[in-house]
């Protein structure tokens, strides 16, 4: 893996859930958390952003052919970013586990030997210590709320459970990187990751999942069936109009 | 859910000022969301979030009981003596 | 009861006194019913409007051509929800709960602006709706910072300060789309004639068939009238369009220069009363979306409550700190 490529897949990952979470848009259980809801994915997006700009100054492409001309099968983001959230349960759930997946990576990326990814995570870094603030104070809202929240947090934990693996999971081509220090090595933050989640799910009532199958194959290009009716809607009309300036 | 006062403080050296209200469940909530609605565009430094119910203000009824009095005592205010012309500093 | 009499003449006095010398009347004073009651109306109306104008947009978040204009967009909707906030706050000032309000504009007792009963069809609509609709709430909006009811007046004096982005950002789609390809011009001149008169109509009936303003005048919640208010708009949109070389859709548009103002064809009220009384093209749409999320989120209410209930039995404190996490 080039750094290249390795910028474009963390760009993914803020790609993709950025679109997720501007999904709820108008559509959060109240006004005001209509208005965190959109923060939060204008910090995924504007992170994606500076991903992909770096990527172009590394002789790749411009962000916007990064996020509209390329198909899932191009799309190396994990696959836990792209899943669709039936409820707010579950956007809660996924929302917690990344969260907390984020601040450490981000703390680890911050001190990488690339300057200019470093200064991008670090940035990145402060945005997800609130992210992981507001998710974790939600978990335990909802987990240890009525019998019907918890419920549908568990279940949520239940299905997603499966994709935190792949965020600990480096592809055998990350190694290089990790060895000059330029990423993080992911396998290293499960162990504290694993500790913070055990810990909050304990105060939200709720319980840690078996461990059983899990999701790999996103940062090859393999996704859930998801993705790709998600990239199908995004990128629909600019597609449809080559080479146009918006 | 009960509704909150925001104070926001703009800039350091400046004291909190009354920006508006919002609604959340809890204080740590009412904090995130004052945060978000209050605070879009670098707006602040500092926030202070209070329920409303907390707040015990003064009614439109007691303003002349408590107001005009301070009207009367002109003798508060540095113009209420006057100086020969030629007095310097104070 | 002499004395209870008394004291509500000097209230009242007080009150018009207040109003005679444009000092602000604030949430504790004394105000009459009829006073307090329109600007409930009035106030929540304009909080529905911003909520329910979320959705034609909105829409577009996920579809938006560009990343930048994902962002923008995304920004922009998110601005409006908040303004809704800043509303509903006022709103509340006056003793109407968020809840209420609510329910009356699921219940259609309330209001909400006719504009956003159109659909959102292309990505142009975005670029109108920001330059034409945003334009004209701007103009609307600029001189109720002076309304005489404080909270409102501070809440539109924020509200104009950040709505000026937003207009400029539909302009500047709309002018994107103007010297784009052949195609992004048609779909911008398509949307102008299609958001052109209903643009008009948010500023409500002609002043001689408008029911609530004598009253709103003399209490200095209104201070203009909608044809003065509708006319500021046109003379500065039609310089605007011209510059986009997009064509007005109304063949009876003409500069008068006795006026010094344009003149405008007939616009067509029937319309207008349709739509306000429910028969546009997405009223049922907008009203069944919000209810619907609305629904979807009472889950999430008692969740919370129930929730914060254990903690205050369990003594501990509201806050949830995970800043030491």
């Amino acid at each position: 893996m080039s750094l290249l490529e390795a910028v474009v897949g963390l760009g993914d990952d803020a790609l993709v859930l950025g679109q997720r979470l501007s999904e709820w848009c108008g559509k959060s259980p109240w006004l005001e958390e209509d208005l965190a809801m959109a923060n939060t994915a204008l910090d995924f997006l504007g992170r994606a952003r500076l991903l992909y700009g770096y990527a172009e100054r590394l002789g790749g492409c411009d962000e916007d052919a990064y996020a509209f001309q390329r198909d899932a099968r191009a799309f190396t983001n994990l696959q836990i970013y792209e899943l669709p959230c039936a409820d707010f349960a579950s956007a809660c759930v996924r929302q917690f586990l990344v969260d907390a997946f984020d601040a450490l990576h981000l703390e680890g990326l911050s001190a990488s030997a690339d300057a200019e990814l470093a200064g991008i995570a670090a940035k990145a870094r402060k945005e997800a210590l609130y992210h992981r603030r507001r998710s974790a104070a939600w978990l335990v809202r909802l987990g240890d709320g009525t019998a019907e929240s918890r419920r549908r947090m568990q279940q949520a934990l239940e299905e997603l459970w499966g994709y935190h693996g792949e965020l600990f999971a480096p592809v055998a081509a990350e190694a290089r990187l990790v060895a000059a220090g330029v990423l993080p090595d992911r396998a290293a933050l499960r162990p504290p990751w694993l500790e913070a989640v055990t810990a909050a799910l304990g105060e939200a009532t709720l319980e840690l999942p078996a461990a059983g199958w899990e999701a790999d194959g996103g940062r090859q290009g393999l996704h859930t069936e998801h993705l790709a009716p998600m990239l199908a809607e995004m990128q629909h009309l600019h597609r449809s109009h080559p080479g146009a300036r918006w | 859910m009960p509704l909150f006062e925001v104070f926001v403080r703009p800039r350091r050296g400046l004291q909190h000022q009354h920006a508006g209200s919002l609604r959340a469940q809890d204080a740590e909530l009412a904090l995130q969301y004052a945060r978000e609605i209050y605070t879009r565009r670098r707006e602040g430094v500092s926030l202070w979030v209070v329920r409303s119910s907390d707040i015990t203000a003064s009614q439109e009824e007691d303003a002349p009981a408590f107001f005009d009095p301070a009207d009367s005592k002109p003798y508060r205010d540095a113009t209420f003596y006057e100086l020969p012309s030629e007095v310097k500093g104070l | 009861m002499a004395e209870a009499a008394d004291d509500l003449r000097n209230a009242q006095e007080r009150f018009e006194e207040r109003i005679g010398l444009d000092e602000r009347v604030e949430p504790k004073d004394w105000m009459p019913d009829g006073y307090r009651r329109t600007l409930i109306r009035q106030i929540s109306q304009h909080a529905h409007s911003e909520v329910i104008g979320m959705q034609p947009e909105g829409g577009w978040i996920t579809r938006a051509p560009s990343l930048k204009r994902k962002l923008i967009l995304l920004a922009k909707v998110q601005d409006e929800g908040g303004h809704a906030l800043y509303l509903y706050g006022a709103a509340e000032t006056l003793g109407a709960s968020r809840e209420e309000m609510i329910d009356a504009l699921q219940a259609g007792r309330a209001k909400y602006s006719s504009i956003f009963n159109y659909p959102a069809l292309t990505w142009a609509d975005i670029g109108a709706i920001g330059w034409l609709v945003d334009s004209a709430a701007i103009v609307n909006q600029i001189p109720l910072q002076r309304c005489s009811y404080g909270p409102y007046a501070r809440a539109m004096v924020r509200i104009c300060k950040e709505e000026s982005f937003h207009q400029r950002q539909g302009y500047d789609i709309m002018l994107t789309l103007a010297r784009g390809t052949a195609e992004q011009k048609a779909m911008a001149q398509d949307a102008l004639n299609r958001w052109w008169w209903p643009t008009l109509m948010m500023f409500g009936p002609p002043d001689e068939d408008s029911i609530h303003n004598s009253r709103s005048f003399a209490w200095k919640i209104k201070r203009h009238g909608n044809d003065e208010l509708r006319q500021k708009f046109i003379d500065q949109a039609v310089p605007q369009a011209e510059v986009l070389g997009l064509t007005i859709p109304d063949p009876d548009l003409a500069w008068d220069d006795a006026s010094g103002h344009y003149r405008i064809g007939p616009i067509d009220w029937d319309e207008f009363q349709r739509v306000v009384a429910g028969d546009g093209p997405c009223n049922r749409q907008r009203l069944a979306h919000h209810r619907r999320v609305r629904e979807e989120g009472a889950w999430v209410r008692e969740a919370v409550e129930a929730h914060a209930a254990k903690a205050r039995a369990r003594g501990e404190p509201a806050r949830v700190d995970m800043a030491a996490r």
